[in-house]
């Protein structure tokens, strides 16, 4: 058997963010039909020439992928032969989008996870990020998730969220805490080029702000059982994203819909930004988005954004490089940002804060 | 025709312009009015074909072409048109230019009149008893006020102005307007065909097949080729392998030069070295009494190392630096070692263009990223021991207790400027450690003032603060004078606590300190936040006394990953390895190449 992810970008959403710079366009009846049968078309292309495939995750990411429940069923048992029996399946929801029916429908098709964008419990921060949904539209989306039997549950919050204070983000957490959720992501809000939010002139922390708001979120997270297994991702009972796992450990997946990304195949590629031609191509238009695949770089990069870090017996059966060789490099890297030990090394939520710096550091090897 | 006749029908010139006011694009039409270039080999800017000289929108090396046009009187004219650097750091070479002519046409844009580098280079041309024929160039603009402009050139430089041809050279109006009085306003060359050979070499350049092509104004005498040259200065000797004229596109050879002709030599040599501009060029077997008056020896008044970002390129710069000899006299350089950069090599410059000129060329033509430290004066110390050294590298600077005698070398500068900045000038003069030495009224409106400064107050950015204080107006020209005992001292930089040598420099007591916060605020601006905190000190003599901290980073991270895309992370790392290459590790500290350089740059 062949396990690998399925990655489904369902680009529609019914409003855009002013953050985000995430492809996705008005769920029109006729677009959402094409694209259905485009991703159809697309998933069977794969399973038809690679017959040992089998999906052990699947994620619907967007976009608001919730809009096409019934579109995304009908995929689901499409694919079901290929999935596998304990295959983990997220959607990503919109809370005000969400409703029992909706939910119901999803599980009996197998979907297993949720991940909802509360981003806030703060009716003023969500506002500010122009979503459509408010504190208490997110408190009963999970409650029906729940309902529907859907028991893996994640949030997702933002850090750095304009007038964002260390006050309301305790509320926010303190609030996210008391939910029945078992997974938290906190990204720190990063003012994209294209977006609204990039013409504005915002008021945002400065590093030091982000920094107290990120470190705050992890220990706070940790006392109430949320350990952190990634930069922005944390788990309670061992319930880690296994989908997004596989990015951070060089797994392959397999991406459908525009702008998707795959690897499958020792290649990573990417489909273009463009629902038009997804819809119209009976293959959807793959290029490749990095020609030098599989290296040392590549994977401790991804590595070091793990709690687990670098093993070095990995890193010397794989690429022959010791542990002197790393330790070498930590001479330019704060004590407080990393942690050396026989086993390998990781990052601390400090050095996580760096990331980019650090990671640099101990890959320039 | 008699010998002396052909005379009548040759036109010397040069064009003499502020940066943007049109002299490499009035050049472009003249020469396309004379169908020197045909149309299709029309190319912007002809004369300026360096890229850097094109950006720059400045001259760097000399440039001459000979045209030929017919005049309304119905004969052929040759004219001969010397393009001119527009650089105090080329004064010289200016100069020896302007001698290579009889006339000049003075270029001034009709929207925004006369402006200082003209100026300068306009009083040059006056001394040396050129004719100057102004020109309104721009007039096609809808703020061109040429009337003003021709009363700004009568009032300001003191010559008539109202037969000035008002033309755009952009939209090519009013063209042969300027060739004609060409024809009949500069006067043609005198000299004797006969008597021995005294031709003024204005420039030269290294051709690979040809070796070093010289060009020169053949002022009396004849050569042609088989004879045997003697440079006067350096009693250098070579045999005339060919001669000629420069074409537009390329060399047009011929039987024999002339006095009165502008023309090539070449004559297999080999170092450009032995082709001093302002030499003269006279036979062997029958050589003139007396050289040409004006020559000196260029010497490098600015030096300053360069290093390769790259330590594996020290071999590639080296070539690279000895090929761009091979066109530049004036630059020379000589194997040194830091500690903090390695291997690289200690240069010497005419000045802060010419060296930013060098740099930017070896990181272009070259493809080689360099880091350069701040330039420095030679020094004169006189050891308690009675050794007399000369420091060009501040960190060979002896410790104050070896030294009997510091002196620093005095420039004796003439500034030229309309009379209304006197007395802001005179605060800069001031502030850089100027003697006032006298001033005199050209004219109702235009003083010359002569001060004598240190060489270091002047090298980094006095044309740039003079500029600025005088709203572009005046301009300043320098000859060395000697050294002059001065109370020196040595600034040392600490990042991290450890001294970086390469940011080390020479500078007078007084202005120690305020130099040293100002060094340590750029550099603080200039060093990335990284994740140690990094303590920037500046020393005397060990004492501190200066002090700032670039804090250290707290945030840099790439949180999110949309839909998979790992690409997107790997190809910041790779952006972020490739800044690495722009940057020196000294100890923890990740020193950026431009830090190297801010430290000169105090005024901004």
């Amino acid at each position: 058997m062949n396990n690998i992810g399925l990655y489904i970008h369902v680009p529609f959403c019914l409003s855009k963010c002013p953050y985000c710079d995430f492809y996705s366009v008005k769920p029109e009846r006729e677009a959402t039909d094409g694209y259905k049968k485009a991703v159809i078309r697309n998933l069977k292309r794969y399973t038809q020439a690679f017959s040992d495939i089998c999906f052990d995750t699947v994620y619907f990411g967007g976009g608001t992928p919730i809009l096409l429940h019934e579109e995304i069923c009908e995929i689901l048992d499409i694919a079901g032969s290929h999935i596998a029996e304990n295959a983990e399946i997220t959607i990503e929801a919109n809370p005000c989008i969400t409703d029992a029916d909706k939910l119901c429908s999803l599980k009996r098709f197998g979907v297993n996870r949720v991940s909802f964008g509360l981003q806030s419990a703060n009716d003023n921060e969500l506002k500010t990020l122009g979503r459509l949904h408010n504190a208490a539209d997110g408190e009963w989306a999970v409650y029906l998730a729940q309902k529907a039997g859907i028991d893996n549950i994640s949030a997702d919050l933002m850090l750095g969220i304009p007038y964002q204070t260390q006050k309301s983000l305790d509320e926010t957490l303190k609030a996210v805490i008391s939910l029945p959720v078992s997974h938290i992501s906190a990204y720190m809000l990063k003012i994209e080029p294209n977006t609204p939010f990039y013409n504005q002139k915002l008021v945002l922390p400065d590093e030091n702000g982000y920094a107290e708001l990120y470190l705050k979120t992890v220990n706070m997270l940790a006392e109430n059982g949320f350990e952190q297994y990634e930069i922005s991702n944390f788990a309670k009972e061992n319930r880690l994203c296994r989908h997004n796992l596989k990015y951070w450990s060089c797994e392959a997946y397999i991406g459908i819909g525009p702008a998707a990304h795959s690897y499958f195949g020792g290649r990573r590629y990417y489909v273009t930004r463009d629902l038009t031609s997804f819809i119209k191509d009976e293959i959807q238009n793959e290029a490749i988005s990095d020609d030098n695949v599989g290296g040392f770089d590549e994977w401790a990069m991804l590595k070091l954004r793990l709690t687990s870090g670098i093993d070095y017996k990995t890193a010397y059966e794989k690429y022959g490089i010791d542990r002197q060789t790393f330790e070498k490099k930590c001479r330019l890297i704060p004590k407080n940002m990393y942690i050396s030990d026989e086993n390998g090394i990781r990052l601390t939520p400090e050095g996580f804060l760096v990331s980019n710096t650090v990671i640099g550091i101990l890959t320039d090897i | 025709m008699t010998d002396k006749e052909y005379m009548h029908e040759i036109r010397n010139f040069c064009i003499i312009a502020h940066i943007d006011h049109g002299k490499s694009t009035l050049a472009d039409r003249i020469l396309e009015q004379t169908e020197t270039v045909a149309q299709r080999e029309m190319e912007e800017q002809i004369l300026d074909n360096m890229d850097i000289e094109r950006e720059r929108g400045i001259t760097i090396k000399a440039r001459a072409v000979r045209l030929n046009y017919k005049a309304d009187d119905g004969n052929m004219y040759v004219f001969n048109l010397i393009d001119t650097p527009g650089h105090v750091d080329f004064n010289y070479e200016v100069s020896r230019s302007l001698n290579a002519c009889e006339g000049a046409i003075l270029i001034v844009d009709a929207s925004q009149g006369i402006e200082a580098q003209t100026l300068a280079n306009t009083y040059l041309a006056i001394e040396q008893d050129l004719e100057i024929i102004p020109v309104i160039n721009k007039i096609d603009l809808p703020s061109a006020h040429p009337d003003e402009v021709k009363e700004e050139i009568e009032t300001v430089i003191g010559i008539p102005a109202d037969e000035a041809p008002l033309v755009s050279a952009k939209m090519g109006t009013n063209i042969k307007d300027v060739m004609e009085q060409i024809v009949k306003n500069v006067p043609p060359p005198s000299g004797n065909p006969d008597a021995p050979l005294k031709a003024l070499i204005f420039d030269s350049y290294y051709d690979a097949y040809k070796g070093v092509i010289v060009h020169v104004r053949v002022k009396d005498g004849t050569l042609r080729v088989g004879d045997r040259i003697r440079m006067m200065a350096t009693g250098a000797e070579f045999d005339v392998v060919d001669l000629g004229y420069m074409g537009a596109k390329n060399l047009q050879n011929a039987n024999e030069l002339r006095a009165g002709e502008v023309g090539y030599i070449a004559a297999s040599i080999k170092s450009i070295g032995d082709t001093k501009v302002g030499d003269t060029v006279t036979l062997a077997d029958k050589p003139a009494s007396e050289p040409l008056a004006g020559y000196r020896n260029v010497n490098p008044m600015v030096f300053s190392g360069i290093y390769p970002a790259d330590g594996a390129k020290y071999t590639d710069l080296r070539e690279a630096l000895e090929k761009l000899r091979l066109n530049d006299a004036s630059l020379s350089f000589e194997p040194e070692t830091s500690i903090a950069l390695g291997f690289g090599f200690r240069c010497g410059f005419l000045g802060l263009l010419h060296m930013e000129i060098i740099q930017e060329r070896l990181e272009r033509e070259y493809n080689l990223d360099l880091i350069t430290t701040a330039p420095s004066v030679v020094y004169k110390i006189t050891k308690t021991s009675g050794e007399v050294v000369y420091i060009d590298n501040p960190t060979n600077y002896p410790d104050p207790s070896e030294i009997e005698i510091a002196e620093e070398p005095m420039v004796m500068a003439n500034i030229y400027t309309p009379s209304d900045y006197v007395g802001s000038i005179m605060d800069l003069c001031q502030e850089r450690r100027g003697t006032f030495k006298d001033m005199k009224y050209l004219d109702l409106n235009r003083v010359e003032l002569h001060y004598d400064l240190p060489l270091n107050e002047i090298v980094y950015d006095f044309f740039d603060a003079l500029k600025s204080r005088t709203k572009g107006y005046a301009s300043y020209d320098y000859e060395l004078s000697g050294f002059s005992p001065s109370k020196l001292v040595k600034l040392d930089i600490l990042l991290n606590g450890e001294i970086v040598d390469a940011l080390s420099f020479v500078v007078h007591a007084d202005k120690a300190y305020q130099r040293a916060r100002r060094i340590a605020e750029k550099l603080k601006d200039n060093i990335p936040r990284q994740l140690f905190e990094v303590p920037i000190q500046a020393a005397v003599g060990g004492k501190i006394i200066a002090r700032e901290t670039v804090k250290a980073m707290r945030k840099d991270v790439l949180a999110k990953c949309y839909g998979g895309d790992i690409t997107r992370k790997k190809k910041l790392l790779e952006k972020q390895k490739e800044g690495k290459k722009r940057m020196r590790q000294l100890g923890t500290v990740e020193v950026p190449q431009e830090a190297f350089m801010a430290v000169l740059k105090l005024d901004e």
